[in-house]
């Protein structure tokens, strides 16, 4: 029992969060009459925030160092552009391009950690340099016009389903069924993880509590499957974006590097007397935002079908709120791919939710950034009440 | 000649300690006052509740001053009657100029308005006075630490100070620089100037100083009159120690080995001030299973030696030898300082020690991840019993080693600053202040631990500015002074005496 409330205790944050976003789905899901969960609206929910998404997870490791990163919607916009000259202007294979560009994503994270890193320069000051720098290099690239049409293949990284079996249905199988699969091994993952705490003889939650849970978690993710099948299926970017929520999970829960991270931003000067490579380490979060800034960049190139020289204009805004929503802590340390997530989907779910009801462009920003000094209050509150 | 202050029975407690008990101070009007005792003895308490800082009210006993009671209620309040501190720690804003400085917070202004001209003028006067030979609008961090102590006299100046309180004014300064801030202290009584000088540096007392008093333990020990009882340095010294030594340290029957750790020439420079030499030509040895002590003053080189030695963590243009196992080490960095077996057990554990938002176990882990991981993973569950173990070993008082390190207290905190470098397996183990803002019980608790490791094997160097632990504990004390190793004691020959001498020498 003592665990179960460890657990909760330890995760009213995110927990937190969870209730947000389900209250706040379920308000709209009223206020749109009920359009919110739509098979058809919940695609597009992930389709239009699949960039924000990806480049929130890059920030996340950002801000946990205890920087930030001002250039990303620049970068993200700059990469576009270089990947359109390439496959449009010189007709290039796109798997050749997607990894040429992802390269030179690495190469401007590269030059911002270095000033970041080794120079000691502040990196607001480093990427808002570079905020500016990379959107005039995307202007200079695409000589202020757009340039389009990519080619079907490109397209379907961000338009595209995953196929199904042959044949006329209502549901689209091959979801239904990755649903499964992935609960099975959803099981067997923390069937093992139990046996193992077992073995080391360690408080574990108590088995209705455990079984509930798992049934619980079963549901949601069949559920969802359920949804999406009956609509297209599963779109690419949702099967990229699990990938990589599942990717950095890991490398920040349960790896050397994702310790050494957190350990940077909670105290730099302890963790170099740890042993901590601290500018290696921060080099390398640079490297990897920028890797994800040109991600985002390619998706939303290929989801808008162009590359213009306005593309990911206050992306970089969006993604350092989805982080602070989600329960990171503007003084390093702190934060969750989780919740980095989460934080990106409440903000998701409002602009969808706001749009559907009509509300506008205006409202919209100015309850957005209610929602995230709120939020962050909130934080701030509970951190106060805790010590 | 009269009484210019007399602090009278100033009993200030803070929660859980009684840090000044009855103490009783007169300065007599136009002499140099020295305040002597150990770090911890209360001097700078008794300056703070001299200066408002502590005010009127959470201190009991009377302050009088020129024949009356004063009540201070802030710092403002004593200066308005001409009781000027100047602190250890220089207060001035280094990029302001040396006029804005002194007349910070006291503006040479109409209405408002600043009156650059007056500044200037008024600047150059007191400029003069100090003699610090500087145009007024130099930038204050562009000029060096000793001129920054005059331009701080200077300030004091600005506000017609009858009584001039330096404490340890001299910590940061060469020799030069000492030399003529104590010229010009004698100067400054010439011209009728009280002063107290707070120092540990006794050949600058017997200099300046007309009356000495010496505190220990928050009690006014004596009062001695430096022309009259005919005062030496060793007279000082013996008032300032000399206490129970009886059962505050666990027994331990040394058991010494082989030679373990070796430096030689150990020469480090200053990281800004590139032409300082912090750590001077030092050398010396650890052998297995032995505890070796470094007595020295603050500002002596000690954190900085042990910080250049592991992985090069402090200063620059270091040169010299490092020997382990007879083996020569290259430190370049602090990871392969950690892989040659030494551990740094870092002095104040809040900022260099501990990740305080992090747990006990992520703590514990954090030097030595790889121990418990395979492909750079680490297993969770492996970290739960390894620090699960330290925790019943070391005695570490908390409900779960999931508790947050920034929620224990300080005896905790460092006893998982020690399992962290125990965990790495460390064949020498540096401890810098390991006991300091511990109480008693706690600090007894990390000693045995001390005498454990030493036990196994391991060689110990323990930084400490504690006199009586350094000779409650060490096998042999080595005594660093402005950067050199002024003396090397062995136990049986350690006293506060000797150590002191040593501490206050220039090698």
């Amino acid at each position: 029992m003592e665990t179960a409330l460890r657990a909760i205790r330890g995760n009213v944050r995110q927990y937190g969060m969870i209730i947000a976003l389900i209250f706040i789905m379920l308000l709209f899901q009223i206020l749109s009459d009920g359009i919110l969960l739509k098979p058809l609206n919940i695609t597009n929910l992930i389709l239009q925030n699949s960039y924000i998404l990806i480049l929130a997870i890059g920030m996340l490791l950002v801000i946990i160092t205890g920087h930030i990163d001002l250039s990303v919607g620049s970068v993200a916009a700059f990469v576009g552009a270089v990947s359109a000259i390439m496959m449009v202007n010189h007709q290039m294979p796109f798997p050749i391009a997607i990894v040429l560009s992802l390269l030179i994503g690495a190469a401007v994270g590269a030059w911002q950690g270095f000033w970041v890193a080794y120079v000691r320069i502040p990196s607001f000051i480093v990427t808002l340099a570079g905020m500016l720098l990379f959107r005039g290099l995307t202007m200079l690239v695409l000589d202020g016009k757009s340039v389009a049409p990519f080619s079907a293949g490109f397209l379907s990284i961000s338009t595209g389903f995953i196929p199904d079996l042959p044949g006329e249905r209502d549901l689209h199988m091959v979801t239904l069924l990755a649903g499964i699969v992935f609960s099975l091994l959803y099981i067997f993952m923390e069937w093992r993880a139990r046996l193992i705490q077992r073995q080391y003889q360690f408080d574990v939650l108590p088995f209705p509590l455990y079984l509930a849970q798992l049934i619980g978690i079963v549901l949601v993710i069949n559920l969802f499957t359920y949804v999406l099948a009956s609509y297209k299926g599963l779109p690419n970017i949702l099967i990229m974006l699990l990938v990589l929520v599942t990717v950095y999970t890991f490398v920040m829960r349960k790896t050397v590097m994702g310790r050494h991270i957190y350990a940077l931003g909670g105290n730099e000067k302890a963790a170099k007397l740890s042993g901590v490579k601290t500018k290696k380490v921060t080099f390398w979060v640079f490297v990897n935002m920028g890797v994800m800034a040109a991600l985002a960049g390619l998706v939303f190139a290929a989801r808008l079908n162009a590359a213009t020289p306005k593309a990911g204009v206050n992306f970089e805004l969006d993604a350092i709120a989805a982080a602070f929503i989600g329960g990171a802590s503007a003084s390093g340390g702190v934060g969750t791919v989780i919740g980095a997530i989460i934080g990106g989907l409440v903000m998701g779910v409002m602009n969808n939710g706001m749009s559907l009801i009509g509300l506008g462009i205006d409202y919209q920003q100015g309850i957005k950034g209610l929602v995230l000094l709120l939020a962050v209050a909130f934080d701030l509150y509970n951190k106060n009440k805790a010590s | 000649m009269n009484v210019l202050l007399e602090m009278r029975n100033i009993t200030k407690t803070f929660p859980g300690v009684k840090a000044l008990g009855n103490v009783n101070l007169q300065v007599k009007e136009g002499e140099i006052h020295a305040l002597m005792g150990e770090n911890g003895a209360g001097k700078s308490t008794l300056m703070k509740v001299l200066s408002g800082v502590y005010p009127h009210g959470s201190y009991e006993g009377d302050i009088l001053f020129n024949g009356k009671v004063c009540e201070f209620r802030s710092i403002r309040h004593s200066e308005e009657l001409g009781i000027v501190i100047i602190h250890q720690e220089l207060a001035l804003i280094p990029q302001l100029s040396i006029a804005e400085n002194i007349f910070l917070g006291n503006e040479q202004s109409v209405r408002g308005v600043i009156n650059w001209h007056t500044t200037t003028v008024r600047t150059r006067e007191l400029l003069q006075k100090v003699g610090l030979n500087e145009n007024p609008n130099t930038e204050a961090g562009s000029i060096g630490v000793g001129k920054q102590q005059l331009v701080e006299i200077a300030k004091a100046f600005s506000k017609k100070v009858k009584l001039l309180i330096l404490d340890e004014p001299t910590a940061a300064l060469n020799e030069e620089d000492s030399e003529n801030l104590l010229n010009l202290m004698l100067e400054f009584k010439k011209q009728g100037i009280t002063s107290i000088i707070i120092s540990h540096k006794l050949n600058e007392i017997m200099k300046v100083a007309d009356s000495i008093t010496i505190l220990r333990d928050g009690r006014t020990i004596e009062t001695l009159d430096v022309h009259a009882d005919n005062i030496t340095e060793d007279r000082i010294i013996k008032g300032m120690v000399g206490r129970d030594l009886t059962h505050r340290y666990p027994e331990r029957e040394p058991n010494i080995g082989a030679a373990l750790f070796e430096a030689k020439r150990w020469t480090v420079y200053h990281p800004a001030q590139t032409d300082r030499k912090v750590v001077d030509d030092v050398n010396f040895d650890v052998k297995r299973g032995e505890i070796v002590g470094i007595a020295g003053l603050m500002g002596a080189g000690r954190t900085e030696l042990a910080m250049s030695i592991f992985g090069q963590s402090y200063g620059k243009r270091i040169s010299g030898q490092l020997f382990k196992d007879g083996q020569e080490l290259k430190l370049t960095n602090i990871s392969k300082a950690i892989d040659a077996g030494i551990a740094y057990v870092t002095e104040d554990r809040k900022e260099y020690g501990l990740i305080l938002m992090d747990d006990i176990k992520r703590n514990t882990t954090l030097a030595n991840l790889r121990q418990i991981s395979k492909w750079f993973v680490v297993d969770d569950n492996r970290e739960v019993v390894e620090a699960e173990g330290f925790r019943k070993k070391l005695n570490i008082k908390t409900p779960s080693i999931h508790q947050k390190t920034g929620n224990l207290s300080g005896g905790n905190q460092q006893k998982v600053v020690l399992s962290k470098w125990i965990f790495t397996g460390p064949d020498l183990l540096i401890l810098d202040e390991p006991t300091r803002g511990i109480d008693v019980g706690a600090k007894y608790e990390i000693y045995t631990i001390i005498n454990q490791l030493a036990d196994q094997g391991k060689g110990i160097l323990m930084i400490s500015s504690e006199l009586p632990e350094l000779l409650g504990m060490c096998d042999r004390i080595y005594v660093m002074n402005e950067g050199r190793f002024t003396g090397v004691v062995p136990r049986e020959e350690a006293s506060q005496e000797v150590l002191m001498k040593y501490m206050t020498s220039r090698g």
